[in-house]
């Protein structure tokens, strides 16, 4: 698994081309809503809540899509797959890859969000980045499993978004929850905070064990 | 299937008609018009119903993905496909009731309570589980793919039922009924059930002639 997970660290060390556009992709997100919101609107920390997500799900939507496209377009896929592992294993890595990328991209977007939007800085911010690695852990468990079904279809654009957000609904509403009490400084929100963990456990655990059907030959 | 079928040729389609006709005789002269909300409470007893077809139609499609992807079988997959098709054919018209009662009694069209959300989302999973089937192209793992989409769909409603009953909530509880009214909702449900079945079996025939007949395309192809 971490000779899988290091082979996709390696070729995105090489071309950096998935976390530059990912990067540059999440901050035009944030200038657009920026630019559409009035400056009293930009201040309340709901918005900069529900803003954090919007942008890493297209973010993220746009890392999920490269997941597997190297692979399928080159056939390596079928090669992978000989090798002597299982296809739960190929998940780990895949999905392991995908919330390094996110995460790495995070902890520039995120700060940044906050700086444009004004956020009042508190030691309460700390339970910040926590919050975002459970989203994102979540996020890409059930993106991997999608995406790996996406990228095998002719119109792997499309599907892909359209099968996977309605499932991330419970994910996305608990993020923003919890994302926004955190930015109000208001008591730790534990419902919202356990959704979260119970959707990243199923789908994790879900995406390891239903994999085997999908990239089965 | 085939022990079925000659009682869903022959029964099943006399059976529906008679039931629905006795549902719309009971919901329009037999039952009592509700005190507060007055007429179109009526619609109620064609709303509970199509709502509970979509929530079958939904479980079928986990179920027989589920059969499809550990023991295989054509069958399990066509089953999956038409129920997806019926069981959005259902929630389209639980959305389509609801918009009409809830004009004249919430004073809006739609607005976000947590059934009309769950209800939403499950419409806009359905609606990912058949385009995958319609834009998916000419893969024959395709069928497992749908099923992958089924299990987790079924997987996510725990989780959303939570998420959105936590986020807000004014829908209606049905807390007593009269007596006409529970038994005008229990024809209702049974006609619904009728005409679910109906729809469901005439698809799934319809969905497998059409393989057998690509099947037998491919065939002559290969003959000639």
């Amino acid at each position: 698994m971490w000779a899988l997970l290091w082979k996709d660290v390696r070729l995105e060390l090489r071309t950096k081309e998935r976390m530059a556009s990912l990067f540059v992709l999440a901050l035009l997100i944030v200038f657009v809503f920026v630019f559409a919101l009035s400056p009293e609107r930009l201040r309340s920390p709901e918005v900069s809540a529900a803003l954090l997500w919007v942008t890493l799900v297209f973010a993220g939507m746009l890392s999920l899509q490269r997941a597997f496209l190297l692979e399928q377009e080159r056939g390596c896929l079928s090669g992978v797959l000989l090798c002597p592992f299982e296809a739960g294993t190929v998940f780990l890595a895949k999905f392991l890859a995908n919330v390094l990328f996110l995460t790495l991209v995070q902890m520039i977007v995120t700060p940044l969000t906050l700086l444009f939007f004004e956020v009042r800085l508190s030691w309460s911010l700390l339970a910040l980045p926590p919050v975002v690695l459970l989203g994102i852990i979540g996020f890409s468990a059930l993106g991997t499993v999608f995406a790996a079904i996406a990228v095998r279809t002719r119109a792997r654009d499309v599907l892909l978004p359209v099968m996977l957000l309605p499932l991330l609904t419970p994910l996305l509403l608990a993020a923003v929850k919890v994302t926004s009490a955190v930015l109000v400084g208001a008591a730790w929100p534990g419902v919202w905070i356990r959704i979260l963990l119970a959707f990243d456990v199923i789908f994790v655990i879900t995406g390891w064990l239903i994999f085997s059907q999908i990239v089965r030959e | 299937m085939k022990t079925f079928e000659p009682f869903a040729d022959r029964v099943l389609p006399w059976l529906t008609c008679g039931a629905m006709l006795a549902a719309l005789a009971m919901v329009f002269l037999y039952v009592p018009t509700e005190r507060v909300q007055g007429v179109v409470q009526r619609v109620f007893y064609f709303h509970l119903p199509a709502a509970w077809m979509s929530f079958l139609g939904f479980f079928t499609v986990a179920g027989a993905s589920a059969a499809f992807l550990w023991q295989g079988g054509r069958a399990a997959d066509l089953l999956a496909q038409a129920a997806a098709e019926v069981g959005m054919v259902f929630c389209t018209v639980v959305i389509l009731t609801g918009s009409l009662w809830a004009r004249p009694i919430w004073g809006v069209w739609w607005t976000w309570d947590p059934r009309l959300t769950m209800v939403a989302i499950l419409w806009t999973i359905y609606a990912a589980y058949l385009l995958l089937r319609t834009l998916g192209g000419d893969n024959e793992l395709l069928a497992r793919y749908a099923a992958v989409l089924g299990i987790v769909g079924v997987l996510d409603i725990p989780l959303l039922y939570v998420a959105v009953q936590l986020w807000r909530g004014i829908h209606p509880k049905v807390e007593q009924m009269a007596p006409e009214m529970a038994w005008t909702l229990l024809v209702c449900t049974v006609a619904f059930l009728c005409l679910f079945t109906w729809l469901l079996w005439l698809r799934l025939r319809h969905l497998s002639l059409r393989a057998d007949v690509a099947a037998l395309r491919q065939q002559a192809v290969a003959l000639s």
